[in-house]
């Protein structure tokens, strides 16, 4: 489990939700970083055999931490700050292959 | 025009070349995909998240003074930008809290940077598994940390996060090193290269000193590793095999890391032909000594255009702005020739320590090709090694063809997590050279853009707001 060693407990707090449970987070948070220390290692399924995965690389490369932001899915949770009122689902499963699909009609690097 | 120069990545390399390229007075546009400038090492240089300064160390607060000339230079400066495609004709398109513009320059400059290399263990998509660099970024922001990790693999950045760590007064279960004792005879045959660089030598081994003294399990010469646990709770042990020895660790947080390679997506998308590099085992641009690449109109620099450190990266951005305002007659070759020779010369020093580092810290085979047929290759689209073996088995020639043959490479992350170990395994496989065998054909974007970002395109109106992109 991650805890935080900044000590700077002056900083300003900012609002979300996680799968509806709202809580409290630091500004400037990424939303994979609000997932990991509010203990949640996993932050979607994948498509084929439905296993959990987290976030990997927390730089963009992995796509591994793919969260709905707001009702907007596939969004890479480590590469997006937190906002007051910000509301994060984990992507489960078949939730995802609609989109995942769109994506790959334009973005599959063939 | 927008631009004479559009910069792709705000790290050392990017910074760097933007204040120069401001100096010989040309118009600089850069744009990074992180919310604030800094790059990899110098990341959120400009907001630091932690208060104690001795937890990351002097080499990362020496970014904020690039920083803040960069910040002075008049370079205009898109933050939170994905470059997704450079034309033949020097338009630049990204994307930028969900929307997609572009912008046009005379010359790009790709400083796009170093990701870690990847580490196909058994186990290692399990939540809970992340790179060591990972653990390093949730330090830098927002100033996380985990207690009680284990940290696998080898390299000088894995032996610093672990100083970090330890800075941060933060238990580290152990340390599994994988460099194999004879990569030290290999890399004694640089020896003379290592003492030219001593002043890292120096610090590397202070740093090793430390973790010594703090007395946590540093155990040498691993050659297996696995991660165990399940999908649902993530991983909970780590086993190993040391000189001969198997042995169980119980942990919740597995750090990976084997090295960092060039991120070759935008610049092989953009059609600048690479090279496989031996000696980092890693695809790298074809340039010449000014980091022009095969593409007239695009340059590259830093790690991008070869792994050499971040003193090295800002060097070559330097050098590779020369050229640009040669090319675009802002000097006479000349003038770019006297201004560059003392940076040339710096930068030589810096890369002479290089070979011995990719030496002495190659990785192994077994950690760079996986041996066990249920290992996950590509972790998106969840091809195993026996799922590559089947494929070259019925026929398939290489990385482009065993996409139609298994999906490998053709999930979200367009083959940044399978791409080098695909290239690696399918030359074996063929009993090819690894040049020849090629990697993947990749095309723009070089991110996946969802089908509402690419109508913001078309309709210029809702196009990003110039006004309100995130500029500084
Ligand atoms: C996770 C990690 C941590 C590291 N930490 C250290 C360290 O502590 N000390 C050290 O000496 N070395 C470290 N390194 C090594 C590092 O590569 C170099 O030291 C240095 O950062 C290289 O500088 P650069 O300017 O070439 O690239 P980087 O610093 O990597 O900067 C590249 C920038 O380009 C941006 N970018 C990439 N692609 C795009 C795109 N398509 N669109 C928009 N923006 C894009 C990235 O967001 C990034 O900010 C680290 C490497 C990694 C991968
Ligand atoms: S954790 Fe790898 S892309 Fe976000």
């Amino acid at each position: 489990m991650f805890q935080d060693v900044s000590q700077r407990a002056d900083r300003a707090t900012v609002s979300i939700t996680i799968d509806g449970v709202i809580h409290q987070v630091p500004e400037g948070y990424t939303v994979a970083a609000a997932l990991l220390a509010t203990g949640r290692n996993a932050s979607r399924s994948t498509l084929v055999s439905g296993q959990s995965r987290g976030p990997y690389c927390l730089m963009g490369v992995c796509y591994e931490c793919l969260v709905e932001v707001d009702g907007i899915p596939n969004r890479q949770g480590c590469m997006t700050e937190v906002r007051d009122g910000m509301a994060i689902r984990r992507q489960q499963g078949v939730g995802v292959v609609g989109q995942a699909t769109e994506q790959q009609e334009v973005g599959d690097g063939r | 025009m927008d631009a004479d120069l559009a910069i792709v990545g705000a790290g050392p390399a990017g910074m760097a070349a933007a204040v120069q390229a401001r100096q010989l007075g040309l118009s600089v546009v850069l744009l990074d995909e992180q919310p604030r400038a800094g790059g990899q090492i110098y990341r959120n240089i400009e907001r630091p998240a932690l208060r104690d300064r001795a937890i990351l160390g002097p080499d990362y607060y020496a970014g904020a003074q690039l920083a803040e000339a960069f910040r002075d230079s008049g370079c205009r400066h898109i933050s939170g930008a994905t470059v997704w495609q450079i034309t033949p004709e020097g338009q630049l398109f990204y994307s930028s809290e969900g929307a997609s513009a572009s912008l046009n320059c005379r010359h790009v400059l790709i400083a796009s940077g170093a990701q870690e290399r990847p580490m196909p263990i058994p186990g290692w998509t399990l939540p809970g598994v992340m790179t060591a660099g990972a653990a390093q970024i949730l330090l830098k922001n927002p100033g996380l940390a985990a207690q009680d990790a284990v940290f696998a693999g080898s390299g000088p950045l894995l032996y610093l996060i672990v100083w970090q760590y330890l800075q941060a007064g933060i238990r580290v279960k152990a340390v599994l090193d994988t460099m194999p004792a004879g990569n030290y005879r290999s890399a004694l045959r640089q020896l003379g290269g290592a003492l030219r660089g001593r002043h890292y030598l120096i610090k590397g081994l202070k740093l090793f000193r430390e973790i010594k003294r703090a007395g946590i399990p540093f155990i040498r010469g691993v050659t297996e590793l696995e991660a165990l646990g399940d999908s649902g709770s993530g991983v909970s042990q780590v086993r190993y095999r040391a000189k001969g020895r198997q042995a169980l660790i119980d942990t919740r947080q597995l750090f990976l890391h084997q090295g960092v390679v060039p991120n070759v997506n935008l610049a092989m998308a953009s059609g600048c032909e690479h090279r496989w590099n031996d000696r980092q085992l890693c695809w790298t641009p074809k340039l010449d000594p000014w980091g022009q690449s095969s593409q007239s109109h695009i340059s590259i620099a830093g790690d991008g255009s070869g792994i050499g450190g971040a003193v090295a990266a800002a060097l070559r951005g330097r050098l590779a702005v020369q050229q640009i305002a040669c090319l675009l007659g802002r000097q006479t070759a000349a003038q770019r020739d006297a201004s560059s020779r003392q940076w040339r010369r710096q930068l030589q020093r810096e890369l002479a320590f290089r070979p011995f580092l990719d030496t002495l810290y190659r990785p192994t085979e077994p950690f760079r090709k996986p041996v066990r047929e249920e290992v996950m290759v590509c972790r998106c689209e969840e091809v195993t090694l026996g799922d590559i073996r089947a494929a070259a088995a019925q026929g398939c020639m290489g990385p482009n063809q065993l996409k139609s043959f298994t999906r490998c490479g053709m999930g979200p992350c367009q083959g940044r997590q399978c791409g080098l170990t695909v290239s690696e395994l399918m030359a074996e496989l063929n009993q090819q050279p690894v040049e020849d065998s090629g990697y993947y054909r990749l095309r723009a974007p070089v991110k996946p853009l969802n089908l509402g970002e690419l109508a913001t395109l078309a309709d210029p109106a809702a196009t990003i707001d110039q006004e309100t992109a995130n500029e500084h």
